[in-house]
């Protein structure tokens, strides 16, 4: 699939510390892109740039393999993690007025407006000023106005955080469906659980640099332990045995003559081999391999990471 | 240019629609006339009426001291103990005592017994009469004729004629306080519009809708917008507000003002006839306006000032000096997380306007000195000195000099404030410092 962005390179200093340092990485087409990384590792830095609020001071960008200009705004939907709106204002001339300055014309806005507010049934709010709807309610108000121009990418920075679980679960809907309708979404978040829910692809900034990118299951697969878990009734000798060197338990408990025990294969046994070894002894509820999430590979690689920097002293100043 | 439009216009809009701003412009014109309405009633209502009894046993006053049309006078033998014991009940508001000594001096020689005070305004009448007439009796006690020396006293007006570059002059009007007025005017129009500005940026920032903004405007054109649209709306109120005083102004000054104005085509008339005849005048008939003298000269001063140049230098002037002092306030709310962070940051910026503001209150006294000709060339104060010079006659060079000096400096502040906001708007939760603003300017 075509890349709709391509970071090539990309750094960013402030007077005195790194934002990014030398960072590139591809976002393909119509598919969910989740930037991961601690607070502070420089995502709303990539963020503001792919949104040409700041400039990068080296790399380049390119937007469909167009280097990216101020024309491509009105490509873009953007969702801040500081996020507001005006407070005096009314719902339909904000969301009307915000539309415009994406290019919209007034006709235009105002029948996407009224898709919208019929979507999430909020027809009502339109004369309302802002300062008088719930915290929920201009959550809404600030997604509709983050899509209504349509755009081919869709960039949300940390929308979770923040949103009720109820309109937490209408944005991961609205997300997956403007993916569907041809759109492309990049998100940052800390909320591990919707990366494997949503995302495509991740890619993990820590420290200002990129240390991991790819599909969110290649990952998965590249970081397997080699390490399963399977429930049996049957003889916990005979099974610790039948293993001998092949592996080693790390974890086992029995409830009513059902054990279960979690154990790291040799690097040269396979799952299958495990499997050919323990059948003839015992009889098998369950045998699964336990894959590490996206939590325990992003915490284990940021704490890597930290090693490394923590090593190689600083390069900040 | 569409999207610079769209944020002028809700600019406007937003204001317009605001109670408090609605109110304030067309409360301010009623204010203010209403103050000078005020005022000139004030000075009219000290004129109650006065039936004044006189006791006057030095004998000096009688048919000499006269009433006018809201004082009456009547001379009595009476003593003076009954006298002050019975007025009230006869009829009169107060007893003027006069002594024999009345014409040695000194205090207690004239007296004067009320309930109710009869106000300065009546004792200033009084006075000014008795000691005209002890002045003139002294003078014919020594045989001289009190008209040698009435005719020997000269008042003299200077008339001022400054020499242009061409040689040829030009009477002055020389009106200071009219300038240093409108210099104030200038001073409370930046200040004003300028604090809007600031406000606006800050709100923005503070309700954080201003990223989800610059998503879809360059920051340079958020903030150009705003400052224009702030400066339309700054047009569109002054534009309200002198309408408003102008009617209201002249609806008052037609009902305060129509004698004074129909005495002073008299006193005009009656001054070219001297200026022609010389001193074949009937003089005794000049001598009537002598109370109304300051007026007709204040108001013969207002009848000289170009208002248009006034008012075109005036616009020039704001539209100049607004834009400087605005796009600084634009950086400096962009740099602020709240109101209360902002007074470090703002103290600065007012000390150059309130340093023009002192300047322009020396231009009254001393409208050559080389302060305030500095003062309105440099575009910290130009917009606040330059206009309260502008009565004086500026010369054309000066002008242009100090309007052109402006304009380039607006630009290089507003380019500069440009800088400053771009990463102000974006930073959240830290305190700001005038080093890390120095910082801002050199991010790309």
């Amino acid at each position: 699939m075509a890349d709709i962005l391509q970071i090539k390179n990309v750094s960013k200093k402030y007077s005195n510390h790194v934002a990014l340092n030398d960072v590139s990485l591809n976002v393909a087409e119509k598919s969910v892109f989740g930037l991961l990384g601690p607070n502070g590792a420089g995502k709303t830095s990539l963020i503001r740039i792919i949104n040409q609020i700041t400039g990068p001071d080296t790399g380049e960008i390119l937007f469909k393999g167009e280097k990216l200009n101020p024309k491509h705004v009105e490509r873009i939907g953007y969702l801040p993690e500081e996020r507001g709106l005006y407070k005096k204002m009314s719902v339909g001339d904000q969301v009307l007025y915000l539309a415009q300055l994406k290019g919209l014309s007034k006709a235009d806005a105002k029948k996407r407006l009224a898709y919208w507010f019929e979507k999430f049934e909020m027809q009502s709010w339109w004369k309302k000023k802002v300062e008088e709807l719930s915290k929920g309610m201009q959550q809404k108000v600030q997604f509709i106005v983050t899509v209504i121009h349509e755009p081919e990418l869709l960039i949300l920075d940390e929308p979770f955080s923040g949103f009720d679980p109820i309109n937490a679960q209408l944005i991961k809907n609205e997300i997956l469906e403007l993916r569907k309708n041809g759109a492309t979404v990049i998100f940052s978040t800390h909320n591990m659980g919707s990366v494997e829910e949503l995302c495509d692809n991740i890619a993990l900034i820590n420290k200002a640099e990129k240390i991991l990118d790819g599909s969110v299951k290649e990952i998965r697969k590249t970081h397997r332990t080699n390490t399963y878990k399977i429930t049996f009734k049957g003889n916990l000798l005979g099974f610790t045995n039948a293993l001998w060197t092949g592996g080693e338990i790390l974890d086992k408990h029995t409830e009513d003559d059902i054990h279960s025990v979690t154990l790291k294969l040799a690097p040269n046994v396979s799952g299958s081999q495990l499997l050919q070894a323990i059948l003839p002894i015992c009889e098998i509820h369950s045998f699964n391999e336990l894959i590490p999430n996206m939590n325990d590979i992003f915490i284990m690689k940021v704490n890597q990471g930290n090693e490394i920097v923590g090593t190689k002293s600083n390069y900040t100043e | 240019m569409r999207k610079i439009r769209l944020i002028i216009g809700r600019e406007i809009k937003s204001k317009l629609t605001n109670k408090t701003f609605i109110i304030m412009t067309i409360l301010a014109p009623l204010l203010i006339t209403g103050f000078l309405a005020f005022m000139i009633k004030m000075t009219q209502s000290e004129k109650t009426e006065q039936n004044v009894l006189v006791i006057d046993d030095s004998k000096l006053f009688k048919d000499k001291l006269v009433g006018n049309d809201y004082i009456s006078l009547s001379f009595s033998n009476d003593q003076l103990p009954k006298a002050v014991a019975e007025f009230s009940e006869k009829g009169y508001s107060c007893v003027l005592w006069i002594s024999p000594t009345v014409i040695e001096g000194g205090a207690g020689a004239t007296k004067l017994f009320y309930k109710k005070s009869p106000g300065f305004a009546f004792q200033t009448y009084i006075k000014d009469q008795m000691e005209r007439i002890v002045y003139e009796n002294k003078l014919k006690a020594n045989n001289i004729d009190p008209n040698i020396i009435s005719n020997s006293k000269q008042s003299i007006k200077i008339i001022l004629e400054k020499v242009n570059d061409k040689g040829s002059t030009e009477e002055q009007a020389s009106f200071g306080l009219f300038g240093f007025l409108t210099g104030a005017l200038m001073f409370m129009f930046i200040l004003m519009y300028g604090m809007m500005v600031f406000r606006s940026v800050m709100e923005e920032k503070t309700n954080r809708i201003v990223e989800v903004i610059v998503s879809s405007v360059k920051p340079f054109e958020l903030m150009l917008g705003k400052i224009i649209g702030v400066a339309i709306l700054g047009v569109i109120q002054f534009a309200i507000m002198g309408i408003i005083t102008f009617a209201l102004t002249t609806v008052l000054s037609t009902i305060f003002l129509k004698d004074v104005s129909a005495q002073l085509k008299v006193f005009q008339s009656q001054q070219e006839m001297v200026k022609k005849n010389g001193t074949n005048v009937n003089f005794n008939q000049l001598e009537k306006f002598d109370d109304k003298l300051e007026v007709f000269d204040l108001l013969q001063k207002i009848e000289k000032i170009d208002f248009v140049e006034v008012f075109i230098c005036f616009v020039l002037y704001f539209i100049g000096g607004y834009l400087f002092y605005s796009s600084i306030m634009a950086a400096i709310g962009s740099a602020v997380d709240s109101e209360a962070d902002s007074q470090q940051f703002i103290t600065p910026v007012m000390i150059p306007l309130m340093v023009g503001y002192f300047i322009a209150t020396k231009t009254i006294m001393d409208p050559d000195s080389s302060t305030v000709f500095w003062g309105s060339i440099i575009p910290f104060t130009s917009p606040i000195v330059m206009m309260s010079r502008i009565t004086n006659g500026v010369p054309m060079w000066e002008l242009v000099l100090s309007l052109s000096i402006l304009f380039v400096s607006f630009v290089f502040t507003t380019w500069l404030a440009g800088k400053i906001y771009r990463t102000g708007i974006l930073m959240y939760g830290k305190k700001t410092s005038w080093r890390e603003i120095g910082k801002w300017l050199f991010y790309k």
